[in-house]
């Protein structure tokens, strides 16, 4: 599947959960899908700066692929990376760099993207773009 | 039982009447700012509407009232403190500026190479910071006075670190992350008995205990009008005359000079030294409504109804399975701290505020605290008069409900 075709599958995901409470529970469900970052990367230079929980994030090239495994200490954020995850990862770093992100402000998670919630969801945005951004101008 | 028809003073907050995420607002973050009287948002509104001019300049007539009421706030500060004199009262920012700016000018004339200041190890960033870099700058050392399990100061590692080296000593008077309330007076006596002089942080105290800076014999207070339902942008610096006359002025401009030619300037008198530019001017003015309105209820009263309400929560919080206080002093100001096994602090406050429950969770600028309980921060419900024992009712049922969520 292409980025957007993942991005429209989450949407019409969560359009099924009505209610906050739903929406969230299903996003503590999708953290413990998370494929998680190997306990030996858990380094300091692999924390996302700008979170009140921890966020891992690690990046690894396959073939001409950018595939990532993360966690976080706080089960909310742990979803949310793992739906930046389910989205991005995988795909080659030009289309990772040059993806439009719609998706999180269609499922009503916005407020996460504010810089006052601290959960940096942003800041792991950046990361990730970054990341394939790098790969990308090594040529891969 | 307190005295204070409750259901009444929070008519006297528009802002609680509002709902938020569809539910109404449980506000129990007044740690971080308190709400706003109709009275104070009046004052702002009348400043602007009916007296909007410079201050301390002007022989026009707008001016001379405007200073008028700028000054009457700095006279009501005098009062509500008990300073011997309003030239000691500063306005400035808030605390934070406060404590810069003592840090700044007691630091220039008092501090040297090889001397000591004293902090606490529960000081918010705000009472860490403005010393350190004095002490860099200086080649000083700070010196941490330890902190108990309990969320109490090491009394006796603190008569320990003083000694002839120090050269000031620098602590809160209520923490805010821990709600500790700090022996003051045991503190400014055994620093005075070797001479050493004493600031207060009295940020998390003014709102909720009668201070009298004589009694205490404190040598200087900072506070915020922010956190005691006044407007944003304006804090206080008490400093005793003899030590403030000793201190050079903190920044340069407006308001704090008496003559100014390119070979020499010469400076104004107290408070004006420390006073330069323009003030956050309609903000001073409304401090002065803030003080009236916690006045009015009596600090007496607002204190005996929230040690209620703190030990209400302390009670009903403690049913929350797996819930750890951090901090558990004695002396106790309105301040609940927790954290609960197998949660993350910023998960419960996400699905809080879904529910309309405004808590702060984090380090709240005090992260040697975090370290020292080796937690990543705590959830942080703080009082003020108008929460009521619904309102915890509702906390509680919010916080078991993120509970069965997250665990």
């Amino acid at each position: 599947m292409t980025i957007n075709e993942i991005q429209d599958e989450l949407i019409d995901d969560f359009a099924f959960y009505q209610d906050w409470m739903e929406k969230y529970e299903y996003i503590i469900q999708l953290g413990k899908e998370l494929p998680l970052i190997d306990e030996a990367n858990k380094q300091d230079q692999y924390i996302i700066k700008g979170c009140q929980s921890k966020v891992w994030l690690f990046p690894e090239i396959k073939g001409d692929k950018l595939y990532f495994t993360a966690d976080s200490d706080a089960v909310i954020t742990k979803g949310l990376v793992s739906l930046m995850v389910k989205v991005l990862s995988g795909h080659t770093p030009k289309e990772i760099a040059e993806t439009e992100l719609y998706f999180i402000e269609q499922i009503g998670l916005k407020e996460h993207l504010s810089p006052t919630r601290a959960n940096g969801l942003l800041a792991m945005v950046k990361q990730m773009k970054l990341y394939a951004l790098a790969f990308q101008a090594k040529g891969v | 039982m307190s005295s204070l028809d409750i259901q009444r003073i929070r008519e006297d907050f528009p802002i609680l009447k509002r709902e938020v995420n569809g539910k109404p607002l449980v506000y129990l973050d007044n740690g971080a700012t308190t709400q706003k009287p109709k009275v104070v948002i009046d004052a702002i509104m009348n400043y602007y509407t009916d007296m909007n001019s410079n201050v301390h300049r002007g022989v026009h007539y707008l001016s001379q009232i405007a200073t008028d009421a700028f000054e009457v706030t700095r006279r009501k500060v005098q009062d509500f403190i008990h300073a011997k004199h309003d030239y000691e009262v500063i306005i400035t920012k808030g605390t934070t500026e406060s404590i810069n700016l003592l840090a700044h000018c007691y630091g220039r004339a008092f501090i040297q190479e090889g001397d000591e200041v004293i902090i606490s190890a529960m000081e918010h960033h705000s009472n860490i910071v403005p010393w350190q870099m004095v002490c860099e700058e200086k080649g000083a050392k700070l010196q941490v006075i330890p902190m108990k399990e309990t969320g109490e100061l090491d009394m006796d590692a603190y008569k320990k670190l003083l000694g002839p080296k120090t050269k000031i000593v620098s602590v809160n008077y209520v923490s805010n992350a821990l709600g500790t309330i700090n022996p003051v007076k045991e503190i400014i006596a055994l620093a005075h008995a070797q001479g050493v002089p004493v600031m207060l942080d009295a940020a998390q105290a003014v709102q909720h205990i009668k201070i009298d800076v004589q009694a205490l014999d404190v040598d200087f207070l900072a506070f915020s009008g922010h956190k005691m339902y006044g407007p944003t942008g304006v804090g206080v610096l008490y400093g005793k005359e003899e030590w403030l006359n000793k201190m050079p002025p903190y920044q340069g401009g407006g308001d704090m000079i008496k003559d100014v030619t390119f070979e020499k300037t010469t400076y104004n008198e107290l408070p004006f030294k420390f006073e330069a530019g323009t003030p956050n001017i309609e903000a001073g003015i409304a401090l002065n409504a803030a003080i009236d309105y916690i006045e009015e209820l009596g600090l007496d009263n607002i204190k005996a109804y929230e040690d209620e309400l703190l030990a209400y929560a302390t009670e009903k919080l403690s049913t929350v399975e797996g819930i750890k206080f951090i901090g558990t002093a004695k002396e106790k100001s309105s301040v609940i701290s927790f954290v609960v096994e197998g949660t993350h602090p910023y998960d419960i406050g996400v699905i809080l505020d879904k529910l309309g429950i405004a808590v702060r969770t984090g380090h709240h600028c005090a992260q040697p605290i975090m370290e020292q309980f080796q937690i990543p921060g705590t959830v942080r419900a703080s009082l003020a008069v108008y929460n009521t024992k619904e309102e915890i009712d509702a906390l509680v049922a919010g916080v078991k409900r993120a509970t069965a969520m997250l665990v």
